[in-house]
Parts: C-alpha cells; sequence; structure tokens
C-alpha cells in the first residue's frame, strides 16, 4: 500500500507524429513497475509543465523527432522551474543531433536515448536520478 | 508551508503533492487528510463507468468543457443558456489498470483530455489502481476528499474499463453515469446483474454509429423491467391493466428513473442534455433526501475498509513468525482445510 512508485510522464511536443518510439518507452517503463502518464501528440510546452504539476511526477520524457528540440526542451526546463518542480527530471528520445547533446546535458537533461538505446540503460537512469532526487 | 494549508490557499502544487502523499499512505498524508476532513463534503461527486472504448475519456473531456464553458460549444446552443448552477471548479481523477505482473501501468487518459490544457479551473489527475479490483483505486476515495477541501465543487471520476462487477464507484459518487456504445451486446447484457444496476443516468455513446437503436432499445427494455410504467394491452380477447410502479403520488417520493442519453463525444453532440440530467439527479437527491443517505453510505464503505486493513496489519504483526507460512504449507500438503488454518492463526494470536 504504502510502496512509492515512480511516476513518469511521456509527451511528445512540436508537430511531428512519429509516436512509435514514446510508446515503446512507455511500454518499457511500464514493464519495469513504473506508472506512466502517457499525454500523446502535438504538446506544447505550457500543457506539459501543467500535466507534470497535477500529476506530480518524478520524471519528463520528451520524444522529439522534428529537430525543434533545442526551442521546445529548455522551454519545457523553463516552465518546469517556474512551476517550483526543478526535482522533476526530464530525458529524451528521438532525434538529437551529436553537437546539440553537451548543451543540453548541460541545461540539466539526464539523458539523451536515441533510436536502438536498450530499454534497461533508460530505466536504470532514471531510477537512479529520481532516487538521488528524492534523498 | 504546510501541505494542507497550501492545499486549501489554492496552491497548485501543494495539491498535487498532497494527492501523491495520500496516494502513498504515508504518514504525511494521513496527518493532511485529517486536517482536510472538515473541509469535504461540498463537492458533487459524479462516477463515469462503462466497458472500455465506449468514450469515457472523452465524455469526460467535453462535460468538464462544458461545466467551465457552456457557451462555447455546441449545436444545442440554440436551445438556450444552461439551466442552474454551474460548478466554479472541476477535478477529474481518471483511474487505469496497474499491471498484476510487473506493478507497472501506463495512465492515457489524458490523451482525450486535451480540451482542458490551460484552464486554471480544472485540475485532472490520473491514477493506477494498484491492486484493487473495483474499477477504481483504494486510495481514490482519499484522493477525491483532498480535491473537495480543495475546492473543486464537482469531481469526475473516470473508471477503469468496467466489465460487470467494477461497481465500486457507486458507493464513491454521488451519481453514476453508465457510459454504452452501440454493438457491444444484446439485451441479455442489458440485464444481468452489475454495472447496469448502478446507474443513474445512461448514456449511449457513439450514437453517430449503426446500431444505436437497438441498444437504447435494450436499455429501455432493461430499465422498463426494474420501474415498469403503467400500461394496457388485449391478450386472449381480454383487456389486461399493468398498473406499473405509480403509486398515489400525495405519500411517496418521486421516484427516480435511469434517463437514456444519446451523446457523440467527439463533436460534442448531447452534452447539454447529460449536464441536464446529472444536474436533475442532483437535484432529486437533495429533494429525497438521497444526498444524506448516499455520504452516509460513503462514508461507512470507507469507515469498513479502513477498519479492515487497519485490523489486518494489526493482526499480521503479532502473529507468531512463521505461523502463516506454516499454515499455508498444510493447505498445500491438503493436511488441514482452509477454514481450520483460519482457525489456527486466529487461535494462535489469541
Amino acid at each position: 500500500m504504502s510502496e512509492r512508485k515512480i511516476r513518469v510522464l511521456i509527451a511528445k511536443p512540436g508537430l511531428d507524429g512519429h509516436d512509435r518510439g514514446a510508446k515503446v518507452v512507455a511500454r518499457a517503463l511500464r514493464d519495469a513497475g513504473m506508472e506512466v502518464i502517457y499525454t500523446g501528440l502535438r504538446q506544447t510546452p505550457e500543457m506539459i509543465a501543467e500535466a507534470a504539476l497535477q500529476e506530480d511526477v518524478d520524471a519528463v520524457g520528451l520524444s522529439i523527432l522534428s529537430g525543434a528540440h533545442m526551442a521546445l526542451v529548455p522551454r519545457v526546463l523553463e516552465l518546469l522551474k517556474a512551476n517550483r518542480q526543478e526535482r522533476v527530471k526530464v530525458f529524451l528520445g528521438g532525434i538529437v543531433p551529436d553537437e546539440d547533446v553537451p548543451l543540453l546535458l548541460k541545461l540539466g537533461v539526464i539523458g539523451i536515448y536515441g533510436p536502438g538505446t536498450l530499454s534497461d540503460t533508460y530505466v536504470n537512469d532514471i531510477r537512479k536520478a529520481v532516487m538521488v532526487a528524492n534523498s | 508551508m504546510d501541505l494542507s494549508q497550501g492545499v486549501l490557499a489554492g496552491d497548485r502544487l501543494a495539491l498535487a503533492r498532497t494527492l501523491s502523499q495520500v496516494e502513498n499512505g504515508t504518514a504525511e498524508g494521513r496527518s493532511a487528510l485529517s486536517e482536510l476532513f472538515p473541509h469535504t463534503g461540498k463537492a458533487h461527486l459524479v462516477g463515469v463507468t462503462g466497458a472500455s472504448g465506449t468514450g469515457k475519456s472523452s465524455l469526460v473531456n467535453q462535460l468538464a468543457r462544458y461545466y467551465r464553458q457552456p457557451a462555447s460549444i455546441y449545436s444545442e446552443r440554440a436551445s438556450g443558456p444552461p439551466q442552474g448552477e454551474f460548478p466554479r471548479q472541476v477535478a477529474v481523477v481518471a483511474v487505469d489498470p496497474t499491471s498484476p505482473f510487473t506493478g507497472g501501468a501506463i495512465l492515457g487518459d489524458r490523451i482525450r483530455m486535451r480540451d482542458l490544457a490551460g484552464d486554471p479551473g480544472v485540475f485532472i489527475r490520473s491514477m493506477a489502481t494498484r491492486g484493487s479490483l473495483g474499477g477504481i483505486a483504494s486510495a481514490t476515495a482519499a484522493v477525491v476528499q483532498v480535491l473537495d477541501a480543495a475546492g473543486y465543487d464537482l469531481i469526475l471520476i473516470e473508471t477503469v474499463g468496467a466489465g460487470q462487477s467494477e461497481v465500486d464507484i457507486a458507493r464513491l459518487a454521488h451519481t453514476t453515469v453508465v457510459v454504452e456504445a452501440p454493438g457491444l451486446g444484446d439485451d441479455i447484457q442489458a440485464i444481468k446483474a452489475g454495472i447496469m444496476e448502478i446507474a443513474d443516468v445512461l448514456v449511449v455513446n457513439k450514437a453517430d454509429l449503426p446500431g444505436v437503436e437497438n441498444t437504447e432499445h435494450a436499455l429501455r427494455g432493461s430499465l422498463n423491467l426494474a420501474h415498469p410504467l403503467p400500461h394496457r394491452f388485449m391478450h386472449h380477447g381480454k383487456l389486461e391493466v399493468v398498473p406499473g410502479q405509480q403509486v398515489s403520488p400525495a405519500d411517496e417520493e418521486p421516484l427516480w428513473v435511469p434517463p437514456i442519453v444519446r451523446t457523440v463525444a467527439l463533436d460534442g453532440t448531447g452534452i447539454p442534455k447529460l449536464v441536464e440530467a446529472i444536474t436533475n439527479h442532483r437535484a432529486h437527491l437533495e429533494v429525497t433526501g438521497g444526498w444524506k443517505q448516499r455520504e452516509r453510505w460513503r462514508l461507512q464503505t470507507e469507515l469498513e475498509i479502513l477498519l479492515q486493513n487497519t485490523l489486518m496489519e494489526g493482526f499480521h504483526s503479532r502473529l507468531p513468525t512463521g505461523a502463516y507460512e506454516q499454515a499455508l504449507e498444510d493447505m498445500l500438503a491438503r493436511r488441514i482445510s482452509p477454514f481450520q488454518a483460519v482457525e489456527k492463526l486466529v487461535d494462535s494470536v489469541g
């Protein structure tokens, strides 16, 4: 009863409609015993931050294949901060060019998981990051 | 700031965190609930239940949207402004199932509720059942109490896709809306026990699909068995009169016969009628004293469950080490029956 579940929001910001990756990740997190709130396509950063607040999630996963990550990701981080949710861990999936990775990690993204990533990799990363944040 | 103070002050982050504490059954959650409890009892709790894929989430989306901005939508607005008082703030509690194998869950009800994003008067919370089988989670009642105390005066509770026996929602909600859709079953399904019996309002959603008449007819037939209307007919050349359930109107409380409302949740058709039916049911409960009766029933259910859980916890902690496993082993070897095992365990605690 009093077991603490890790809650993760999976969202697709921006305008591309390729949600297979997001669904695969959602399913893998579910199989790892997490509660996954799946919000679907075409979410604005405002919608994502609001959902993260209402659902009191531990982590937010963003799937972006449109190339708009350098606009969308900083905005989501900014809004989470404005909502006093700095504690929430943000990770990315989709297509992110190598040269953008260092800056995104510097902004506070905990991991960027492109096609072919083993699910154990992000499951363990999320578990670790959430555990540290809550301790 | 103290969590419960934050909830009462309208702090949404404090509300969200309190909901988590309550859902996780922590000591902090319990103390917040105790502080918030005197502020509860004001909200109208509306349950929305029905089989998977009947459109519960989409209906909840349209309902909340209509309650918040009744003028903004629908072709039916020609029929004039909506009647009655509208809630100031609407909360949605959407329940989806937990995997019995991994303990994880996909909570996907928000996908259908994107119209509600950006409205500060709406708060949506997804919940996993975490092992409960009755269609809602065991913490749903407590979560609803927190939202009630936070000032949400209409709370829509969406159950998991419910088959026939997921009827716990009837003990939690004041008004239970059962959602059906064309093509899901014949008229025998409609007279089976369970979910049909708990309906205060019946919805035939996806009313633009073929077969909607058949579905509505089956529901109406089932209702007619429970609430017969007076009618006369010729049988073997003799006039038969069936008086129906009508009693002398002076001394009896008005009877509530669940209305059947056709809706198309995707475009909002029928939503004003559904809202009217929900409002009428509330008025009916208030006039007949059913409101108080349901409150009592609801709190009694909660007390029972808490009492059982607490007693069970106490019982397990007082059992001698290994006694439980030993009893189970004895049962497996067919040395003792389940009843004897219980007797033995209860005796061992003394």
